[in-house]
């Protein structure tokens, strides 16, 4: 266990960018979220949530497959080189970290997503205990614990001081290139800030919520329900809960008309759009209701299903935050318990 | 807003309407969602308070479509959106029964936490019959106050008044909440340099998600497909592949509801990044103003709209050359 002041974290992130890229909470107009660090960034390690989640630096909302261009007679086909440098992504959440888990199933199982496993591969991952946690989590419905993240480091902010502390080899071999700023630390303040975080956890709204019934069996019986036929109303259909998600993972891939040529490039995908798999036979989802089902079913059912019962939501809330319509993952469990038996 | 609740009630039971769109108790103090009541039993969820800022008016497009009346709730700012869309055939007259609701500004939850205020338990203050000036939250981590005005959304900052430009029949009581000027924001922008005004823009829609929660909600966005949804032109809304995409959406969404937009301020309210869409809006509003005389989107049903409606006085479009 290690520690650094405060006022020496500038410090340590221009150490850590003179050999590695670094990503972590920046403030640009009035919002936070994860961006290049650079000696003029605003690093924001106070507020709670980013907006977008971290996600962005192992799955960018948009990144080019390959490039196709005309020479002459001839197509050159240029693939987009994989992800090579080590970066560190600083400042992700407990819930955050969990995220990454959940894309791990889906992208580093058979066959592997080489753009993403490229950025697992080379990418080092800081995590940040919640000091203090808000009304609108619920990550340890999920199993996460706020106070314990389980990353590369996982670091505590206590007073003006942050304790470090490597999880994993990467980790370590992080820890060694910045040993310089580091000094030796017990761990008594941060024993303690860890039952303090665990204590507001226990005193958060959501954190009883019960997952009771929501399972990869319950597929007709959720599918089928009419309760969706209500929850559905207010959606605007817009695609705010899933971009600002952690674990949404679909993506579209379109191409780009570059004038002599295509980009051919992938980006995220949102199932509330009305062409979200849209495919040759031209039957996707026809109504709002099947697609604001589909986010949720995914969520709690079909990748449950796939996965040995891992629910694909961390608790983040940031869906809880954001929904222009105030509709929420929470809201839909919560409606169905309600509902109890009657059908 | 139980007599609010107490006429709802009565007008399902007699028949003259057959269903009620407001506002639907949230879990937490601040997250009521819109939401359709069928039976008077139903109504026990209805909430009508500081944080029901969602603007009715475009879910009328679709429940104009119902069998029977929709009885909607509709805020003073969100009648102009219904008269626009009147306007514009998008919405029919007589499937609407229309409650003019009392407003004392709407509160901005963004602007809340921005004070530092989180692990929210409980709002006091809110209601709308409320007098109190003041907020009290109480939080996991202590009693918290702040002022009702310095938590408003920014549109209510600059209200367009309390009156409702159209309804069958009005409840509950409004107060004024203007205390600066619609164009000021504008009037500064304008002043910037070129170089200026584009660093501003670019830094505030560099944090454009495309998520289209802007479109979504906009009352003058009521295409039926947008041109950014269809999958046959490269104009498909999904990515934000570089930084000219994000201005561009923004920017033709912008010239597509000039003339239409009302300023309602739904666009800055739900855009999760914060950006203050409704500039671009409020930007070809004040041109309006002073190149074709003033004019109010939604103010009525029936008037000719400046954008639509040649005059052999209109600008010439040679006026933007002179303008700079």
């Amino acid at each position: 266990m290690y520690k650094i002041a405060k006022e020496n974290l500038s410090a340590l992130f221009q150490l850590i960018a003179d050999s590695q890229e670094l990503y972590l909470p920046v403030k640009t107009a009035g919002q936070v979220n994860f961006a290049a660090w650079s000696e003029e960034a605003e690093v924001d390690l106070d507020t709670l949530k980013s907006v977008k989640s971290p996600k962005d630096a192992f799955f960018p909302q948009s990144e080019n497959l390959y490039t196709v261009k005309r020479e002459g007679r001839k197509m050159k086909v240029e693939p987009e080189s994989l992800k090579s440098q080590k970066f560190v992504v600083f400042g992700m959440k407990a819930c955050d970290v969990k995220g990454l888990e959940v894309l791990d199933n889906v992208f580093l199982s058979e066959p592997v997503d080489t753009f993403y496993a490229a950025r697992r591969e080379h990418g080092t991952v800081v995590a940040l205990a919640c000091h203090e946690p808000e009304e609108s989590c619920f990550c340890k419905v999920f199993g996460v614990d706020a106070a314990n993240p389980a990353a590369d480091v996982a670091t505590w902010m206590i007073g003006e001081e942050l304790y470090w502390k490597a999880l994993t080899k990467k980790g370590e071999e992080l820890t060694e290139t910045v040993k310089e700023l580091l000094a030796d630390a017990d761990e008594t303040a941060v024993e303690t800030e860890k039952e303090a975080i665990h204590s507001i956890v226990e005193k958060l709204p959501y954190m009883n919520l019960s997952l009771e019934g929501w399972n990869g069996d319950a597929l007709s019986e959720k599918f089928d329900d009419k309760l969706w036929e209500e929850l559905y109303k207010p959606c605007l259909a817009c695609g705010t809960c899933t971009f600002v998600c952690p674990t949404c993972q679909c993506y579209d891939i379109k191409d780009y008309n570059t004038g002599n040529g295509v980009s051919r490039y992938r980006c995220w995908d949102s199932c509330m759009y009305s062409d979200f798999t849209m495919m040759a036979h031209g039957n996707n989802r026809t109504s709002q209701m099947q697609r604001f089902r589909q986010r949720f079913m995914h969520k709690l059912v079909y990748y449950p299903a796939n996965n040995d019962g891992m629910y694909s939501c961390v608790g983040c809330g940031r869906c809880v935050e954001k929904c222009p319509a105030s509709l929420n993952i929470v809201k839909v469990i919560k409606a169905f318990q309600s509902q109890g038996g009657e059908k | 807003m139980q007599e609010l609740v107490n006429r709802a009630k009565k007008l399902l039971e007699d028949g003259t309407v057959a269903r009620v769109l407001g506002w639907k108790a949230g879990d937490l103090p601040y997250n009521p969602e819109p939401a359709y009541f069928e039976s008077a039993e139903s109504l026990k969820d209805f909430v009508y308070n500081g944080f029901c800022g969602a603007n009715l008016s475009k879910y009328m497009i679709e429940a104009s479509k119902l069998e029977g009346k929709t009885l909607v709730c509709l805020k003073p700012c969100d009648t102009y959106s219904f008269n626009q869309l009147i306007k514009e055939h998008r919405v029919d007259r007589e499937k609407a029964y229309i409650i003019g609701v009392g407003c004392k500004g709407k509160l901005d939850i963004e602007k809340i936490r921005n004070q530092g205020i989180k692990g929210i338990e409980s709002i006091e203050g809110a209601e709308l019959s409320d007098a109190a000036e003041t907020l009290k939250v109480r939080t996991i981590y202590g009693e918290k106050s702040c002022s009702y005005a310095d938590v408003m959304l920014e549109r209510c900052h600059v209200c367009k008044g309390k009156e409702h430009r159209i309804y069958d029949e009005q409840i509950g009581e409004s107060k004024e909440t203007k205390d600066g000027e619609r164009f000021d924001e504008v009037a500064r922008i304008e002043a910037m340099s070129p170089e200026e005004k584009f660093a501003f823009f670019k830094k505030e829609l560099s944090k454009c998600i495309r998520c289209n929660a802007c479109r979504n909600v906009c009352p003058a966005c009521s295409c039926r497909k947008c041109v950014f949804d269809s999958n046959k032109f490269d104009s498909s809304q999904k990515a934000n592949v570089d930084s000219f995409e994000e201005k561009m959406f923004h920017i033709i969404r912008a010239f597509h509801v000039a003339g239409r937009c009302t300023d309602c301020g739904e666009c800055s309210r739900v855009c999760p990044q914060g950006i203050p869409l409704h500039l671009f809006n409020r930007k070809f509003i004040k041109d309006i103003d002073e190149l074709y005389g003033e004019y109010q989107a939604g103010d009525d049903t029936d008037s000719k709209a400046p954008l639509t409606n040649y005059t052999f006085e209109d600008a010439e479009p040679s006026i933007v050359g002179k303008r700079g």
